[in-house]
């Protein structure tokens, strides 16, 4: 095994570097786009359902499918990373929008009228009020998208793209178990290191969840 | 590029045959029901248990979060070359896939059935397995039926890669499309298998409308908007709960391919 992994360690590795980029720059890109999105269908009941339904139809769109539809929708060559990117983005924000209005819809209407009490503006009232509270909701839904976002990435070496799938392919070409197994534990220890990650940020930056679930 | 598409979609060659749509078709509906039927067997009534009793709560949601985590083209591959070809191997990497969203939708379901339903039902003198069937799975319904379309829509996704060990299913049109660098057959595959996931989605809304029980669905919709009304809003630490057992409802699912 350890032979194995010398021999082959370069192909691993750069396997691993490009799998993290292709699954994390979407959850990049899904945070940023998907935080106003949420904000905008909690606040205005006419982007609510259009949206809802967007995000509904676009989320059942096989990845693969979207994967290979990418070049004739935006123009791109089909090895290009970047279909990659841009159809798990639209996982993402479809996936994240959802958690971001849930979440600022579960902040108690109590809360918001103390903030504007208290004469906060809007935009502070949810940055430094709404958000923080609603931060566990999307927490949980950023946990869903970047697991499946990691394990999705791998379907990508169907049509060429790199990743931890092209050892997935390339050990079926040469018939190798070793170069299988290692993209398969590769794939899920990057998925719950992911899943713990965020789950650590989240207790960090939201203390009082602890304090009421130890009360 | 989209012309293209609509010419290949035109033409009566691609419709007909041994290889042709209708036939992919018929194969990629055939495993993904296969794969569902042996799935459901394996993981309702293991939910169902779990549910009732509250034991094994903490199986059920790591069996969730692991199953989200693994790569089914790996798994299928080293099926494949476990056991050789064959249709076995991408049945299981499917029903392992399918597992995961109905186990924990059925054990999400079965808890976040209100006490007093269980405790009137016990009241009423309804056995263990009366309450469980006649007032626990009517309520829970909705969200199993969330769950088995969370499942339906990653086999019907994932099904794609059946064609890359060698059978059949809509994924041939992407394999052979790529393997003679036609990228119009490949985008016809894509669009197709699109469509079918989107219809298949469209028909499970219905469905999950269908199964809520009349009374007791207009009953929590009214419920809903009281509390709406009243400003007490979801309780999040629940809401929270519930995403992390079971991302089923709406676009919650995850993991498909």
């Amino acid at each position: 095994m350890f032979e194995f992994l010398d021999a082959n360690s370069s192909t691993i590795v750069d396997a691993l570097v490009e799998h993290l980029y292709l699954s994390f720059l979407p959850i990049l890109i899904g945070i940023v786009v998907a935080l106003p999105l949420g904000m905008l269908a909690v606040r205005y009941r006419w982007a609510d359902i259009p949206l809802l339904g967007a995000s509904s139809v676009a989320y059942s769109i096989p990845s693969l499918a979207l994967f290979i539809a990418m070049p004739g929708l935006i123009g791109t060559k089909i090895l290009d990373p970047l279909n990659v990117v841009i159809a798990l983005s639209l996982y993402t924000v479809a996936l994240l929008f959802r958690s971001v209005a849930d979440g600022l819809r579960s902040v108690p209407e109590p809360v918001r009228m103390a903030a504007t009490a208290l004469g906060m503006k809007r935009p502070r009232q949810l940055l430094t009020v709404e958000l923080p509270i609603a931060l566990p909701i999307i927490a949980s839904g950023l946990r869903v998208a970047a697991v499946s976002n990691i394990s999705m990435v791998s379907v990508g070496a169907l049509i060429g793209v790199g990743g931890l799938g092209a050892l997935f392919t390339y050990g079926f070409q040469i018939q190798s178990f070793p170069l299988l197994v290692t993209g398969i534990v590769l794939s899920v220890a990057l998925a719950l290191i992911a899943d713990v990650l965020i789950v650590l940020a989240q207790r960090l930056t939201t203390p009082w969840t602890r304090a009421r679930a130890t009360r | 590029m989209f012309a293209d598409l609509f010419d290949y979609l035109g033409s009566a060659a691609n419709w007909t045959g041994a290889d042709g749509i209708p036939i992919r078709l018929a194969e990629h509906l055939q495993y993904t029901v296969l794969t569902l039927l042996i799935a459901f067997v394996i993981a309702f009534p293991l939910g169902l248990l779990i549910g009732h009793t509250g034991k094994g709560a903490f199986l059920a949601i790591n069996i969730g979060n692991a199953g989200r985590a693994l790569p089914t083209l790996g798994l299928l591959i080293l099926l494949v070359l476990l056991m050789t070809l064959g249709v076995v191997p991408v049945l299981i990497a499917l029903v392992i896939l399918a597992i995961p969203p109905i186990l924990t939708s059925t054990y999400a379901g079965i808890r976040s059935v209100e006490p007093d339903i269980v405790d009137a039902a016990r009241g009423m003198g309804m056995h263990e397995r009366q309450t469980l069937f006649k007032a626990e799975l009517p309520a829970a319904l909705p969200v199993i039926v969330g769950g088995l379309r969370t499942a339906t829509l990653q086999v019907v996704s994932t099904a794609t890669v059946a064609a890359y060990v060698g059978l059949g299913g809509l994924g041939r049109l992407l394999i052979d499309g790529q393997a003679q660098r036609n990228y119009t057959e490949m985008l016809a595959g894509a669009v197709i298998v699109a469509v079918l996931a989107i219809v298949l989605d469209v028909a499970f809304v219905g469905l999950k409308f269908v199964a809520a029980p009349g009374g007791l669905a207009a009953r929590r919709s009214a419920q809903e908007h009281d509390e709406r009304a009243a400003g007490r809003g979801r309780d999040a630490a629940s809401a929270r709960d519930q995403a992390v057992a079971a991302p089923a409802g709406g676009p919650g699912g995850s993991g498909h391919a």
